[in-house]
């Protein structure tokens, strides 16, 4: 044991090729915890032997430089961020050792979200957290953690509570939670704090190790220069002052208890799970649709007229006359037309009134916005007062006749009326209504077949009842146009 | 083919998928939520990882975690999201870390709206972050590319080993158009580089950090390099009747499918209009638009934002020709018949007919 105080762990490199100036000692001042912290972190992972599966994530303060000294896998992350880099690190490589190192300005200021959430998640990391109660590396200004009294560059009369706040305790702060497995507070002033300190950090990368959850040892440590002292009266300043405001003591273990789980991660490649982009559809359960393409402009049974509609299908919000549009869409897209479906979007939606915009088009689309529609379809009257004026000459009204009552002005447009919710009531529910609106449509324009939409509707519906119900109401309003036609209406 | 109805916000999540993307770290913010979404249902069930970050400052820097870990990884937000992800793009950047971030534009400043706009361009395509860096940015019009420029986004990403950003719109994220799959699935890629807890591993170092001037202006001179190379390997761009025309129109995005419409209908009425879509915002095209300077008499620019991609169409153009702007905003998009009435303005305009005149003289030497 004597022996190996005067080794260097193996861990940290003989010589320090990185750091520009003498490749033998550190950057740090005097007296600094740093170092220390360095060393035992490093002993540890030798202990353990996971030297080279420790990826150590350094943060901006002081220790930013820790890639000069240790020999494992390096990551330098930005201020406050070393949790969230740890985050995805670990999930990216779950065999690997990630170690988060962080300042108390980086942990506790800047990055307070980042490691609240990281301890939250109780993600499989361990954090070290040096408390210096000061910001070292900027030259001396106040931390989070600055005593009550103590004077910094930017607290010159000293921290005032009141005007700065209290100091953080982040280890009772993160011990309330349930995320957490380990959290202990050591410090760095004589020689039984320091093996204290070095059990700590031992430990936390033990639970890591295991597989337990999230560890985290926070370490009151000297800064002689940040505190215009020298190393020995820093060490009595953590004494005397810090271990007032910041007792000692383990805050949360529930090592013993906690069941070893592997990191929630993926293992492996893509390719490794499918050998073509049709096996990856069918791993996210997704179905593609085989059709001819370019489509048959041909032997389409609709009118000229009727061919390549710019439709508007508008409503209240819950009318489905979204879905009504996504249909057209797909059951377009399956017979192989181009097709394209622009919905109206965010509050809009909620509450208040719907519309969607649907190309079905034997050419590639240009604009999917629908600004001269060749078909309204107007599920209430806002929408037809709205959205009437836009409808080209010789295009089509379709409208709920049992909503409207007031039937369109236009006498250049082929205007339909369709008693649609009316007609989904008596069939079992008034929000099948933008089914009946939807037969209605194809009946009069043979745009696309029934089984084409009947084929769509059964990919995207998939409670039987409610595709009954559709398929049904859909038929219905098919038969309406037949008949009203039968009786002589255009 | 196999072709499969989707939304643009989904098309790039399965884009990524198929590009071999492991990971996705992302905050809700409409209209990109749907890309999260959809990360979570997918990512899981292809072995993928999905975490819904506390910010989107958290999301970049699990990004930058992944991508520094080697893997595949990609973020989604909107404008004020991805004011808050610059300092990580610029991290990502700096430390040469291959990530795709995808950007679905809304109406800004501040919170602005949720519906589309083009406001971002400023932040994306010039470096919203701090310091000497690019990233590609592609611009998708369609939901097809947002699937095909998102799995080529990574591509990029791991060949310059630098972030590339899918700049689009509230309109091209949230419409459904049919996607056809690609044939082949993208082929892994080596990264000797990366940090992943390994022995032949172990001595890799990810840092932007360089103390000494000397050495922060020779990676910065890798950089140059390295987006140099970009510039002349990258360059994507569409061209929709430009070869006779006189007025040129240009657009990205959703406003390039309806100036597509707005050019159709010109040349109906005998108007020799055309219309240029740089698909890379950076690098931009700007040798492909300045050489349309030799025989088209004016350029029009319409944005969903005030006057952003129309300083580097003038910056292309160098002052050859007139360059006219007309932009919409908070969440207007122009219709087609808006749009003809532009070029129908632009044809009318006296500058335009001088500068005709002009150009009718230089050409012909009368
Ligand atoms: C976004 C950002 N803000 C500010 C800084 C400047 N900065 C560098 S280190 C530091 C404080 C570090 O203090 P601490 O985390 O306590 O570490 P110490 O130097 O004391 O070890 C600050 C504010 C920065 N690099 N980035
Ligand atoms: S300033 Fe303080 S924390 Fe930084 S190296 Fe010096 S003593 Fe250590």
């Amino acid at each position: 044991m004597y022996v190996r105080a005067y080794e260097k762990p193996k861990s940290i490199y003989g010589v320090f090729e990185r750091k520009p100036g003498d490749p033998r000692t550190t950057h740090y001042c005097p007296g600094c915890g740093h170092g220390n912290v360095h060393k035992y972190i490093a002993e540890a992972i030798d202990d353990l032997g996971i030297q080279d599966r420790t990826i150590l994530i350094s943060p901006v303060g002081c220790a930013v430089f820790a890639y000069y000294y240790f020999d494992v896998g390096n990551i330098q992350a930005a201020h406050g961020r070393a949790p969230a880099v740890a985050t995805a690190v670990k999930r990216a490589r779950p065999e690997s050792i990630v170690i988060s190192y962080q300042g108390d300005g980086d942990l506790a200021a800047i990055g307070g979200n980042e490691i609240l959430h990281a301890a939250n998640r109780g993600e499989n990391i361990t954090v070290f957290f040096i408390n210096n109660a000061i910001y070292g590396m900027t030259g001396g200004q106040m931390a989070p953690t600055t005593l009550p009294g103590q004077v910094t560059t930017t607290t010159p009369m000293g921290r005032a509570p009141e005007r700065e706040g209290f100091p953080l305790r982040v280890s009772e702060l993160l011990a309330s939670l349930e995320g957490p497995t380990y959290i202990e507070r050591v410090a760095l002033f004589d020689n039984k704090s320091r093996m204290r300190a070095r059990k700590a950090i031992r430990k936390a990368l033990q639970v890591q190790l295991e597989g337990r959850g999230f560890s985290f040892v926070e370490i009151l440590s000297p800064c002689p220069t940040g505190w215009g002292m020298t190393p020995a009266q820093a060490c009595e300043w953590i004494q005397r002052e810090m271990l007032r405001y910041f007792p000692l003591g383990v805050f949360k273990d529930i090592s013993a208890t906690r069941p070893s789980a592997p990191t929630a991660s993926h293992q492996g490649k893509l390719t490794d799970l499918a050998s073509s982009p049709e096996e990856v559809l069918a791993l996210l359960g997704l179905e593609g649709v085989v059709s001819a393409h370019p489509p048959w402009p041909h032997d389409v049974d609709a009118p000229a007229r009727y061919r390549n509609p710019r439709i508007k299908i508008a409503g209240f919000g819950g009318q489905g006359v979204l879905f009504l549009g996504r249909l057209l869409a797909e059951a377009g897209m399956r017979q192989g037309y181009h097709v394209c479906w622009l919905p109206s979007y965010g509050p809009e939606m909620r509450g208040g009134t719907a519309h969607c915009h649907v190309t079905i088009s034997g050419e590639p689309i240009a604009s999917p916005l629908v600004s001269r529609p060749s078909v309204l379809i107007a599920m209430n009257r806002p929408s037809l007062e709205r959205f009437e004026p836009e409808v080209i000459p010789g295009g089509v009204i379709l409208y709920d006749s049992s909503l409207i009552s007031m039937p369109p002005r236009r006498t250049d447009v082929e205007v339909l009326p369709v008693p649609a919710t009316r007609m989904a009531d008596r069939l079992g529910s008034a929000k099948a209504a933008n089914m009946v609106a939807l037969g209605a449509y194809l009946q009069l324009t043979h745009v696309l077949p029934a089984e084409a939409v009947i084929a769509a509707l059964e990919r995207v519906v998939e409670d039987r009842s409610l595709l009954e119900l559709n398929v049904k109401s859909l038929r219905a309003g098919m038969e309406y146009v037949s008949a009203r036609r039968e009786h002589g209406a255009p | 083919m196999t072709r499969i109805l989707l939304k643009g916000n989904e098309a790039a999540v399965i884009g990524a998928i198929l590009a071999g993307c492991r990971s996705f770290f992302g905050y809700p913010i409409t209209p990109a939520s749907e890309i999260a979404e959809a990360a979570a249902r997918y990512f899981p069930l292809v072995g993928g990882t999905f975490l819904q970050a506390e910010s989107e400052v958290a999301a970049i820097n699990m990004v930058y975690g992944a991508a520094a870990a080697g893997e595949r990884t990609m973020t989604a937000s909107s404008g004020p999201g991805l004011s808050l992800m610059q300092e990580g793009i610029s991290y990502l950047a700096g430390a040469e870390l291959p990530a795709v971030i995808v950007d679905v534009m809304r109406g800004g400043p501040g919170l602005g709206n949720i519906a589309p706009e083009q406001s971002d361009y400023h932040q994306i395509v010039k470096g919203g972050g701090h310091g000497n860096y690019r990233t590609i940015v592609l611009a998708p019009n369609s939901v097809q590319e947002m699937c095909d420029l998102t799995m080529l986004a990574f591509e990029l990403a791991d060949r310059y080993r630098n972030p590339v950003i899918v700049l689009t719109d509230g309109f091209i994220g949230q419409m459904m158009e049919p996607v056809e799959l690609p044939r082949t699935l993208a082929r892994p890629v080596a990264k000797p580089w990366a940090v992943q807890g390994t022995a032949e591993t172990r001595q890799n170092l990810i840092t932007s950090i360089y103390l000494d001037p000397q050495e922060l202006e020779a990676h910065i001179r890798r950089l140059e390099e390295k987006y140099a190379r970009a510039a002349r390997q990258a360059v994507m761009y569409e061209k929709y009747r430009t070869e006779d025309a006189e007025i040129i129109t240009i657009g990205y995005g959703i406003v390039s499918r309806v100036l597509k419409a707005a050019v159709t209908q010109a040349r109906a009425q005998g108007i020799r209009a055309g219309l240029f879509r740089p698909i890379t915002l950076w690098p931009f095209p700007s040798r492909e638009l300045s050489v349309m300077a030799e025989w088209a008499r004016v350029f029009l620019v319409v944005e969903l934002s005030h006057g952003q991609l129309v300083e580097d169409v003038r910056l292309a153009i160098e002052g050859a020709r007139p360059v006219k702007l007309y932009t919409r905003f908070g969440g207007i998009v122009p219709t087609a018949e808006e749009l003809l009435e532009q070029i129908h303005k632009v044809s009318e305009d006296d500058d335009v007919r001088a500068s005709l005149r002009e150009a009718e003289e230089y050409l012909w030497g009368v």
